[in-house]
C-alpha cells in the first residue's frame, strides 16, 4: 500500500493532488494500491476516492491539540495497520517535522524534500536539493517503509479517476500530554502564496518595511500574494509564513516578480515552478537574472512606485 | 535544565552558484571550495540556547558536534559566546554519515552527558538540507519534539515555545526532557563573543570522543545508515533573460506590463 497523508480539511489542495498524482504513478509501477488519510478532516479524505485512492481514513478528533505528536502516533498507527510501503507527505512545515519522526517509528527511511522520483525493477531513487539548491542529488532508501515528503510544484497532480469511496473513522490517539497547543494565530492579512497567480517578493534590496508596505500595494492592484526572501523576513520587514525558498514556501505562479533579491540558491529553490521570473534589481551581476525570463536593472524601490503608478493611471 | 545544542560546520552558504562543484568521485564538494562554518540554523539554535541561560531557564549548555577533527572550530566558536562545554565526536574524514548514523553518534552523546533535559537542534544543516538530525534524535530518546521554533521561555516547570505553522505562528507547551528544532529568525541571530571570551574559549577543554567510545564501532555505524547517495549533480540553470529598458522608469513599468499581456502571462487592465 502507498499512503497519502496531508492536513487538508475540507477539500483537496494542490499539494494533495501533487502527492495523490505522485502516488499513482508510483502504485502502478509498484503494483500497489493507494490509501489517503486527512488528518483534518473528511472533506478531503472524501474527494481522494475521486483521485485513484482505494480506501480514505480521517480521524476523529483534534489531532492538532498536541503539535505534532498526535499525527505523527496517528500516522505510524494507521500505516502499520496498512503495511504501507511508501508514505508521501507535503514537504511543508508539518511534513518536514512528521517525516522523519514517522519513519523513525516504523523502522523506516525518511526522505526530506523530494522533487523527483524514478521506479525502475522495484527499487526507487529519489531526486532532493542540497547545498542550499546548488546541487541536485539521487538517494535511495536502505529500508523500508519510506516516508517521504514532496515539494510542492514538482509532481504532476492526480487526474480524476475512480469513484466516491467511503470514509473509514480513525480514533484520534490519546496524547500523554507531553505538547499542549496553547494558541493558533493566522496571519492578519495577505492572500495565501501557495495557490497565487501572481507573486510580488521582496529581498534585502527592498531596504525596509515601508518598500514592504508597497508591495502589499502592488499585490493588491495585481491581484497577488506578497512574498520574500530569506534576508528579507531575517530583517523583520515580513513574517516567517511568507518566505518563499527552500526553507520557506515552494510557490509555482504565472508571473513572480522578484524586487531587490539577489536570487541566493535557497531562494531559487523555492521558485522552480514559477512560468515567468520578472527581476528588478540594480546590480545586473545578481544570479537572479539567471532564471529571470524578464529583467530590469534599477533600483528596485524607483521601480517598484514606478509600477503603481503605472497600474493606478 | 542542562541544555544541549547539537552543532555542524558546513561549506559557506552563501558561496556563489558559479563557484560551486561537486568532486565526482567523493560526490561531495572538494576541499578547496572555502573554509567550513557553523551552520546558520545551528547559529540559532545556539543563540535560542544562550537566550535561555540568561533567562535563568537553562544553568547549563553544552554545545556538541559530531564530525571530523576540522569541524571544532564551531565548538570554539560556542565557547566563544559563553556555551559552558564543549564535546566533539570525531569521526573520520572519510566518513560521509547520513542521518541516521548522525543521529546515533549525538544519542549516544548525549546518553553519557550529565542527564540534559533540553536538546536544541537547527532545522536542518545547509549542506544535504535533510532537516531529519534532530527529530531523529528525539525519537531515538523517546523525547517529545517541536519543529521550527523560534523562541521559548521557561513557565511552570514547561517551555512555552513560538514555532511558524504552514499558515499560522503556534505557541506550544512542552514538557522536558525535549527536543527543540530551531528555525531562523530576527530576534535569533547568534550574538558576538567579547575579546576577552575569545581568549577563555581558546584556554577550555574541548572534550574529545571517538565512536568507538559510545560503542559505536565501524559495524554498528554501517548497519545504523538508511540513505545512499548515487549522484549528485550541479544542475545548468541559466536562461536567456530579456531585459527591458525605457525612458524612464514610468515607461519601463508600462513595457514590462505590455511584455507580460504579450506572453499571455498577465492581464493589462489599463
Amino acid at each position: 500500500m502507498i499512503l497519502v497523508a496531508t492536513w487538508d480539511a475540507d477539500e483537496l489542495g494542490r499539494a494533495g493532488l501533487e502527492l495523490l498524482g505522485a502516488a499513482a504513478r508510483l502504485g502502478a509501477e509498484l503494483g500497489e494500491e493507494v490509501a489517503f488519510v486527512s488528518l483534518a478532516g473528511e472533506g478531503a479524505a472524501s474527494a481522494a476516492g475521486g483521485y485513484g485512492a482505494a480506501r480514505v481514513f480521517a480521524f476523529d478528533g483534534d489531532l492538532t491539540a498536541s503539535g505534532c505528536e498526535g499525527w505523527v502516533a496517528g500516522l505510524a498507527a494507521i500505516a502499520r495497520d496498512l503495511e504501507a510501503r511508501i508514505v508521501l507527505l507535503p514537504a511543508d512545515e508539518l511534513g518536514g517535522e512528521a517525516g522523519p519522526r514517522l519513519a523513525e517509528r516504523l523502522g523506516g527511511t525518511a526522505v526530506s524534500h523530494a522533487v523527483g522520483l524514478h521506479a525502475a525493477d522495484g527499487s526507487l531513487a529519489w531526486t532532493r536539493p542540497v547545498f542550499g539548491g546548488k546541487a541536485l542529488a539521487t538517494v535511495t532508501a536502505v529500508a523500508e517503509p519510506v516516508v517521504a515528503t514532496l515539494r510542492r510544484g514538482s509532481f504532476e497532480p492526480a487526474e480524476p479517476h475512480g469513484g466516491p469511496v467511503a470514509v473509514e473513522t480513525l480514533p484520534a490517539p490519546a496524547s500523554d500530554g507531553a505538547v499542549e497547543l496553547l494558541s493558533s494565530e493566522a496571519p492578519a492579512s495577505g492572500a495565501a502564496l501557495e495557490d497565487a497567480q501572481v507573486i510580488v517578493s521582496g529581498g534585502a534590496g527592498v531596504g525596509d518595511g515601508e518598500g514592504f508596505a508597497q508591495l502589499e500595494e502592488l499585490a493588491e492592484l495585481l491581484g497577488g500574494a506578497v512574498g520574500a526572501s530569506l534576508a528579507a523576513v531575517d530583517n523583520g520587514w515580513a513574517p516567517p509564513e511568507r518566505q518563499v525558498g527552500l526553507t520557506g514556501k515552494s510557490v509555482s505562479p504565472d508571473v513572480y516578480f522578484a524586487f531587490g533579491i539577489s536570487g541566493a540558491s535557497q531562494h531559487l529553490a523555492g521558485i522552480g515552478g514559477a512560468k515567468a521570473v520578472v527581476a528588478v534589481n540594480s546590480d545586473p551581476d545578481a544570479p537572479i537574472y539567471r532564471v529571470a525570463r524578464l529583467g530590469v536593472v534599477m533600483d528596485c524601490r524607483e521601480f517598484l512606485s514606478a509600477l503603481i503608478g503605472e497600474l493606478r493611471r | 535544565m542542562h541544555a544541549v545544542v547539537l552543532l555542524k560546520q558546513i561549506l559557506d552558504w552563501e558561496l556563489p552558484p558559479q563557484r560551486f562543484r561537486i568532486d565526482p568521485a567523493t560526490k561531495t564538494p572538494p576541499g578547496d571550495l572555502g573554509p567550513k562554518l557553523l551552520g546558520p540554523f545551528e547559529q540559532n539554535a545556539l543563540e535560542l540556547g544562550l537566550q535561555l541561560k540568561a533567562s535563568g531557564a537553562v544553568e547549563r549548555l553544552t554545545a556538541l558536534l559530531a564530525g571530523p577533527a576540522d569541524a571544532g572550530e564551531a565548538l570554539r566558536k560556542a565557547l566563544a559566546v559563553r556555551a559552558d562545554e564543549a564535546v566533539h565526536v570525531e569521526t573520520e574524514t572519510t566518513d560521509a554519515l547520513d542521518p541516521s548514523q548522525t543521529a546515533d553518534l549525538l544519542v549516544a552523546a548525549i546518553r553519557r552527558l550529565d542527564a540534559p533535559d533540553l536538546v536544541l537542534a537547527g532545522r536542518q544543516a545547509g549542506d544535504w538540507d535533510h532537516g531529519q538530525v534532530g527529530y531523529l534524535v528525539a525519537e531515538r530518546l523517546g523525547w517529545p519534539a517541536v519543529g521550527l521554533v523560534w523562541r521559548a521561555e521557561l513557565v511552570d516547570g514547561r517551555l512555552h515555545v513560538w514555532r511558524t505553522g504552514p499558515s499560522s505562528t503556534d505557541r506550544l507547551a512542552v514538557r522536558p526532557p525535549a527536543l527543540l528544532s530551531v528555525t531562523s529568525h530576527t530576534d535569533l541571530r547568534l550574538r558576538m563573543g567579547s575579546v576577552m571570551d575569545m581568549m577563555a574559549a581558546n584556554r577550555k577543554q574541548i572534550a574529545r570522543w571517538t565512536p568507538a567510545d559510545l560503542g559505536l564501532g565501524s559495524d554498528e555505524l554501517a548497519a545504523a545508515r538508511r540513505l545512499e547517495v548515487t549522484d549528485v549533480l550541479v544542475p545548468e540553470v541559466e536562461r536567456d533573460c530579456e531585459l527591458i529598458e525605457g525612458e524612464s522608469a514610468s515607461e519601463t513599468a508600462a513595457r514590462v506590463l505590455d511584455r507580460l499581456a504579450e506572453l499571455k502571462l498577465l492581464e493589462r487592465r489599463t
